[in-house]
């Protein structure tokens, strides 16, 4: 485990891009972690400026980006500073040198050098002087000073090649590509990672390096992949195998902007992105092109969530598909923008005027985010129902290697438009989903208006007897309770039965299973649910809760899939709650298991 | 030609057999009828038409007319239309909104709509008043003006309407009166052969809130008094006798009588399709300053700007016709790929 850490105008992110990929494609399992501040550019060398991107790549398989580090990469007092709790002892611990003069030091409001108070004795320290080792190899290139500093994070990248063994050549081709326009930046980061390592190679500063083998993953062609890239992914894919346009309307927000980024460059095939004037029009245009017979989606974070769900309830109501992707951050308010948190699931499930149900897929891991698209899509537009999607921070800028699917293999998601105008009824519902038809504008002879307004059953006329509301409030609510046929029971993974069952959603499912095999390890009988569906919930949830003595309930939030699991199963669940804007620990889930079990 | 295999419609053909439950009396009906007469004339067939409403009295529009319709939410009409017209260019998109829904809740989309050139046709009934709430001052009732909400009058000063449209960039702008039908139908069938977004503002009377609202406007006696009608190419003339003109002095506007050596020549001869937006300015301020006439008509019409969403599909055309169309198996598979043998 590596992490890189600096500060945000260091260029960690992509230090600790590059490095992933250069270990994924050699063929170790990883997990990553960036952790990066809300601000573009706090003040240059403070302790709110720190950026850092940690990697955890193994020979075996890898569940999470890891508890504490074996090398930790600081750019500077500040970086050391907020970071040097999470090295391992005797871990390795490399540091610019050129950036720990007084200024720095008072910046990172220290009083005097960790370099020289033996505070870090119990590190295996290498003060390195990047800035003028980057300097002095690029000094015949003609660059200004601050061109060629902005280089030293490639330095340090090409120092960690060398010690853990790993080519160049992944990132050579990178700065190929990324500064093709500008060949004199491309040589200067070349030779920067390239004076890196031939640093450490002569100065054998390191006295060992690492050699970590391949893992064994399932055979089959991988690569890298975000949450958030999985899930734009995941939504062309939809779209192709429904054979309707993709729209998506979104205004920009973060963590999820990634998503509208990376959808506005499949225009070939055939995807709309409309960047919206707020939140409120992002969602109702989506609402819009659905009307028009499109895969209509919007995607956003927890304010732009709140700001959204008057327009939940239309969809509701006027029974139209759609996607709503809530990529969960730090609340309430503005709150963390750039950390993760679980604590919109209540949002989620309820936060709209009346009775309003609405669907909940929740992806456990990066690339689930691409199957958990495919999925909410599917149910969209099968039950003419709004779903939504909680990933969240951590999932969406955090990557792992991801098995490509054969496109053949991927689920069919047919779509019925209606045409038929003969005894034509709005809110005539299929028998068995419930749905209503989708009837598109265009279509000769399905003129029908629809709209907030309650409708009468059938005829969709508007209405407002009391016994046809109470009839269309527990179609809305018996149409999306009837989604529970058409999903998957749970299968705990661990032991079927036991002493403890873990009962997770979302971003925790690394931690808990690496936890979970650990602790079975220890001869612990333990299972392990991560639900995928969180309305409905699977059918035989509370059976398999029953099969365990104890219930615990992990979530980075307050406690609120606890708190539905009580009440609907009546089961005494624990919870266990962690709300600092970063994920689980293995560790952390360990103990806890430790101190139910003990 | 589509209109060879078009049905030949009726006005009948565009009314619902809902029961319409606006107030006895309400401007909303003279509206429903010219819209209802105007839509067969088009020679669009009945179910490319999607009516698309917010909230208010005006936004029940949808239910009334036998086409598509979509009666959303509080204001959001622009965005729902935006998403929908974008996805389906080849619909013809009405959206039907009132002062408070246009204005205010929703005056955001208003204008972000208005500076695209989404293709559609807003219809903006404005009674200066909340209706359907019972009686609250809007965003364009008169500074001063006692309500439910402000016994002691308004604080606010209005929005004026057409001005806030010309400000956005709107590509069409115009203003018509639900008692002048036919100017009204005249007004609706310019907007209808427009490309761009055509926001046209339609005086309204709410009899019960705000009963004589534009009586100044459409009085019999004192119309021809108080309303100049703008018509491209003419001369800017009102008046009973027709005695009275605009013009152009300086930067600014007069009025002035006929006669005494000032003839038709001298007035400003309307010109909707002027491409700068001061002159279109000047006339939608004129009803705010003591003297002048209040215009109705077309105050500009602007066709240079694209549609937005021809430029969103033709960039969708010419990025397929570069790269040629997707293809997902290979979508999947960009960027560094490994593969991991048995």
């Amino acid at each position: 485990m590596i992490r890189f850490c600096g500060d945000s105008g260091d260029g960690m992110q992509i230090t600790g891009n590059q490095f992933t990929n250069t270990v994924a494609l050699y063929g170790n399992d990883i997990a990553t972690f960036p952790d990066y501040p809300a601000e573009i550019r706090a003040p240059a060398g403070t302790l709110p400026g720190v950026s850092g991107f940690q990697v955890h790549f193994s020979s075996h398989d890898v569940y999470t980006p890891g508890d504490s580090v074996d090398a930790l990469i600081a750019m500077n007092p500040a970086a050391l500073k907020t970071n040097l709790s999470d090295l391992k002892p005797n871990g390795i611990l490399i540091v610019n040198l050129d950036d720990f003069g007084e200024t720095d030091l008072r910046k990172a409001q220290m009083t005097s050098s960790p370099l020289e108070d033996h505070s870090l004795d119990a590190y295996r320290l290498f003060p390195v002087e990047l800035t003028k080792l980057t300097r002095a190899s690029l000094k015949d290139l003609g660059l200004d000073n601050k061109t060629v500093d902005r280089c030293k994070n490639f330095f340090a990248l090409g120092m960690c090649y060398w010690l853990y063994n790993r080519s160049l050549d992944t990132s050579l081709r990178w700065i190929e590509d990324k500064f093709k326009s500008k060949p004199a930046l491309a040589q200067a980061n070349r030779t920067a990672m390239q004076a890196g390592y031939s640093y450490c190679e002569a100065t054998e500063a390191f006295q060992v390096s690492y050699e970590i083998p391949p893992a064994k993953l399932a055979p089959g062609f991988y690569r890298n992949v975000s949450g958030n890239t999985a899930l734009a992914m995941g939504f062309v894919a939809a779209s192709q195998k429904a054979g309707i346009p993709l729209f998506l309307g979104s205004y920009p927000i973060t963590p999820a902007s990634d998503i509208l980024h990376e959808l506005s460059t499949y225009k070939n095939f055939g995807v709309v992105t409309f960047q919206a004037e707020d939140e409120i029009a992002a969602i109702t245009s989506a609402i819009g092109a659905a009307y028009a017979g499109s895969l209509g989606i919007t995607t956003t974070s927890g304010p732009g969530m709140a700001l959204k769900t008057e327009a939940l309830g239309l969809a509701v109501a006027v029974e139209l598909p759609l996607v709503i992707c809530d990529i969960q951050r730090g609340g309430p308010s503005t709150g963390l923008p750039t950390k993760t948190e679980q604590a919109d699931l209540l949002q989620a499930l309820f936060g709209r005027n009346s009775e309003a149900p609405i669907p909940v897929l929740a992806p456990a891991t990066p690339g689930d985010c691409f199957w958990i698209a495919l999925e909410a899509s599917r149910i969209a537009i099968k039950y003419m129902v709004p779903v939504i999607i909680l990933s969240d921070g951590y999932l969406a800028n955090g990557a792992e290697p991801w098995k490509i699917p054969d496109v053949s293999q991927l689920p069919e998601i047919p779509v019925h438009f209606e045409t038929n105008p003969v005894n034509f009824r709005p809110y005539r519902r299929n028998p068995e989903t419930l749905a209503r038809p989708w009837a598109i504008p265009g279509t000769p002879g399905l003129e029908h208006r629809i709209g907030g307004l309650e409708k009468q059953d059938v005829t969709g006329n508007i209405n407002s007897e009391p016994l046809n509301h109470e009839k269309m409030v527990r179609l809305r609510a018996e149409k999306v309770a009837g989604i529970v046929q058409d999903i998957p029971d749970v299968v705990p993974a661990g032991d079927p039965s036991g002493d403890l069952v873990i009962v997770a959603w979302g971003s925790t499912h690394g931690a808990v299973t690496a936890a979970l095999k650990a602790q079975r390890e220890k001869g612990r009988r333990i299972g392990h649910v991560h639900l995928r569906h969180l309305n409905p919930l699977p059918k035989n949830l509370g059976e398999v809760l029953g099969r365990y003595d104890k219930v615990l309930v992990p979530e980075m939030n307050m406690g609120q899939l606890v708190m539905l699991l009580r009440a609907k199963y009546l089961v005494d669940a624990h919870a266990y709650n962690k709300i600092q804007g970063k994920p689980f620990k293995k560790s952390e889930i360990e103990n806890k298991i430790e101190e139910l079990l003990d | 030609m589509t209109t060879a295999t078009l049905p030949v419609y009726t006005k009948k053909d565009f009314q619902t057999d809902q029961e319409i439950r606006w107030c006895p009396g309400c401007g909303d009906y003279a509206i429903l009828s010219a819209v209802q007469s105007v839509f067969p004339e088009l020679g669009i067939p009945r179910e490319k038409f999607v009516v698309i409403s917010g909230i208010g009295c005006s936004s029940r529009f949808p239910y009334y007319m036998n086409t598509f319709g979509f009666h959303t939410i509080h204001g959001r009409a622009p965005a729902v239309a935006t998403g929908l017209k974008i996805s389906r260019p080849d619909l013809e998109v009405w959206v039907v909104t009132g002062d408070g829904d246009s204005l205010s809740i929703g005056g955001n989309h208003t204008i972000h709509m208005l500076r695209r050139n989404v293709g559609l046709k807003v219809l903006m009934f404005n009674n200066r008043i909340y209706g359907l709430t019972k009686g609250q001052f809007s965003p364009t009732s008169e500074m001063g003006k006692k309500t439910k909400s402000t016994p002691f009058g308004s604080a606010d000063r209005p929005f004026n309407p057409i001005s806030l449209a010309i400000g956005a960039e709107a590509t069409f702008v115009a203003r018509s009166v639900d008692v002048f039908q036919q100017h009204l139908k005249e007004t609706l069938k310019k907007a209808a052969a427009h490309k761009g977004s055509a926001y046209i503002e339609i005086l309204q009377n709410c009899n019960i809130f705000n009963d004589h609202a534009w009586e100044s406007l459409t009085e019999k006696d004192a119309r021809s008094e108080h309303v100049v009608q703008l018509e491209h190419g003419k001369p800017l003339i009102y008046g009973k006798n027709r005695d009275k003109g605009i013009r152009l002095n300086g930067f600014d506007l007069e009025v002035v009588t006929l006669g005494n050596g000032i003839t038709e020549k001298d007035l400003l001869v309307h010109d909707e399709q002027h491409p700068s937006p001061e002159y279109a300015f000047m006339l939608a301020h004129m009803e705010q300053r003591p003297g002048f006439p209040a215009p109705i008509g077309v105050l500009r019409s602007w066709e240079d700007v694209p549609c937005y969403e021809d430029v969103i599909n033709s960039q969708i055309r010419d990025v397929t016709a570069k790269r040629s169309p997707g293809d997902l198996a290979k979508l999947l598979r960009a960027g560094d790929t490994w593969e991991v043998r048995a």
